[in-house]
């Protein structure tokens, strides 16, 4: 259950939503601690966005409730709630210089003239854009859009701040800059932040703690590291990295006859010419290249297991021994063990 | 390989001096009778078989602007179409933002019914009008005729601002919301203002579609009311043929000033910039 004692913060308490008489959200809960960054992560169609359309006020619960700062938000239209929003397009408008977009939350709320121009200066400083101040949306890159989007939402001085795939438009490299830049500013703001991605990379380098969704629940709600290593169950093992799944048990290093479900991470499957205690026999089946380290099948029986290897690549064909570190053993979908 | 080139070559240059004969017999076609009416409005005489004028004057110019009829039809084409524009904005704008954003049952029909009344015979409408105009006790009145011009053109101020409506990305309008603003200033400031290239466009379709009317004005409004089509009916009759001219010049140039101030305001202006970022 949701700690309902803490008064900051965001707390989404059993959210239920039904669309189209599809329930798209079925009884969720999640706590975001003030200045936190917290990741909704998922396939799309898993309810990620209605969440957080829902906290922004576009969408309004079938049950449950929405606390921000101890305030009940709920039925708040979206105006009145003091979050704000990147939208993944970045929804400028284009008839407005990048300097109006940056306003128009301020001369929405009545502010003296010079308190909007000192504040418009400010936030766009943050994002360094001062220079395009009289640009058009359409005058200026797709990064800078971005950008102007993000000063948009942060001179509301919002409690929180809503990212919807803030990154997807944007290409491979910038990607990685504009997250970095997002994360530092987040940082330094220590603003309260929930951001919905299709991209574990991203989520996993961005945020606090990991919330991965499927079909409208959150399967499990903890930090990267703890998300990697100890995934709850088997769709987030599957989600979060690169799995080996093997029907059957785990015992003493080796895949036996049983009735579970063992996941192996790559990383995990040492690899070596030589026998070492615990290892068995191998043949290397196939090897793809995947840059500054190679995917390496290796095949025992009817069992194939992936393993990444980045020193002394073997070749197709070579005969040595594999050894497992440790498995993720599950039931029914659930983590039984971690051996 | 190069004889094939150079076949290819005359080839092209043929559909080339086609296409530049073809060119010039249509400007022909097309600019060849407005030519003789500039030039008619400003002659003495042009007759056969004089290959040039027989003098210049601006006679007919003056003769039109101190007849008082001419003038009232002027002024009243003048008065008229604005009122039409803007009666023609306050009805249809509403159903056009209706049409363009919601769904409701008989939309599509509601739509389509506006185009297939648009189809028919315009002449068999209106007389069937002007019955009903004698009832009302509209027939030659102020009213009556706005309300014909009217008719022609709810289409166009329907059709084109429905469409602007929905083009409108709704993410633009969420962001406004969550900017704070209320639906009302959320309407006024974005979904209004990204329309207005489209509305624009009616705007300038109808006026000219209330301005160019003649059929139904002169059916409800003749004798009493005259506007500037209609009275080119009378004009061609008992006019000289130079005075006709000018008046035609005069009734071209609204449409032509329209035009070419919509031209810079809505494909110079936003509309390009405001749709690439959808």
């Amino acid at each position: 259950m949701t700690d309902q004692t803490q008064e900051e913060g965001l707390i989404l308490n059993g959210l239920t939503k039904i669309l189209g008489g599809r329930v798209i959200i079925d009884n969720l809960h999640l706590t975001v601690k003030k200045g936190e960054m917290v990741s909704l992560l998922g396939p799309s169609g898993c309810g990620k966005t209605t969440t957080l359309r829902m906290i922004a006020g576009f969408l309004i619960p079938d049950k449950g409730d929405i606390r921000l700062n101890g305030k009940d938000v709920t039925l708040l239209g979206p105006e009145k709630r003091p979050s704000a929003m990147v939208f993944q397009n970045y929804a400028l408008w284009p008839h407005m210089s990048v300097f109006k977009n940056v306003a128009y939350p301020l001369k929405v709320r009545k502010l003296p003239k010079e308190e909007i121009e000192r504040r418009v200066h400010e936030a766009l400083g943050v994002v360094n854009l001062m220079h395009h101040k009289d640009s058009r949306p359409g005058q200026i890159s797709g990064g800078e859009q971005q950008r102007v989007a993000l000063a948009r939402a942060l001179v509301q001085e919002p409690d929180i701040l809503l990212l919807d795939e803030p990154l997807s438009n944007l290409d491979a490299k910038l990607r990685v800059k504009v997250r970095e830049d997002i994360r530092e500013l987040q940082r330094r703001l220590g603003i309260t932040t929930v951001i919905v991605t299709h991209d574990q990379d991203e989520a996993l380098s961005i945020s606090d703690r990991i919330a991965v969704m499927n079909a409208g629940k959150i399967e499990q709600f903890s930090t990267t590291q703890e998300l990697y290593d100890r995934p709850e169950t088997e769709y987030v093992a599957n989600f979060i990295g690169s799995l080996n799944r093997v029907e059957g048990g785990y015992a003493d290093g080796k895949v036996v006859p049983g009735d579970e479900i063992v996941g192996i991470r790559p990383e995990d499957v040492i690899y070596g010419a030589t026998a070492t205690p615990g290892a068995f026999p191998a043949t290397v089946s196939l090897v793809v290249p995947r840059g500054h380290f190679s995917e390496v099948y290796l095949k025992r029986d009817d069992v194939e297991l992936r393993a990444f290897i980045s020193v002394d690549v073997p070749r197709v064909g070579d005969m040595g021994f594999a050894r497992v570190v440790k498995a993720l053993v599950y039931k029914d979908g659930k983590l039984v063990r971690v051996a | 390989m190069a004889r094939v080139k150079a076949r290819v070559k005359t080839s092209s240059l043929g559909v080339k001096i086609f296409l530049y004969v073809f060119m010039a017999l249509m400007a022909v076609f097309i600019l060849g009778p407005l030519f003789w009416l500039g030039i008619h409005a400003f002659v003495t005489n042009w007759t056969y078989p004089n290959l040039y004028p027989d003098g210049w004057t601006l006679h007919w110019w003056t003769r039109v602007f101190d007849d008082s009829a001419l003038e009232t039809a002027i002024r009243n084409s003048l008065i008229i179409s604005p009122i039409v524009v803007v009666v023609s904005m306050l009805i249809c704008l509403p159903a056009a933002y209706a049409a363009g954003r919601m769904n409701y049952p008989g939309r599509k029909i509601f739509l389509i019914g506006m185009f297939a009344a648009n189809s028919f015979p315009k002449i068999g409408l209106f007389a069937s009008i002007a019955t009903l105009y004698y009832a009302l006790n509209l027939i030659g009145t102020f009213v009556g005729v706005v309300i014909i011009q009217l008719l022609g053109t709810i289409i166009y101020m329907t059709w084109i601002p429905a469409a602007a409506f929905a083009a409108v990305p709704r993410n633009l309008e969420e962001a406004a919301r969550d900017a704070g603003a209320s639906k009302f200033r959320v309407f006024r400031t974005i979904t209004l203002r990204l329309a207005m290239p489209g509305i624009l466009v009616a705007v300038v379709m109808s006026f000219l579609a209330s301005f160019d009317e003649a059929q139904g004005s002169y059916l409800v409004g003749a004798p009493q009311i005259f506007t500037m089509p209609t009275e080119m009916y009378s004009l061609v009759q008992n006019y000289p043929i130079q005075v006709a001219a000018v008046f035609s010049l005069l009734l071209a140039f609204p449409s032509v000033l329209l035009i070419t101030l919509a031209r810079k305001h809505i494909i110079g202006g936003q509309l390009a910039e405001g749709f690439q970022i959808k």
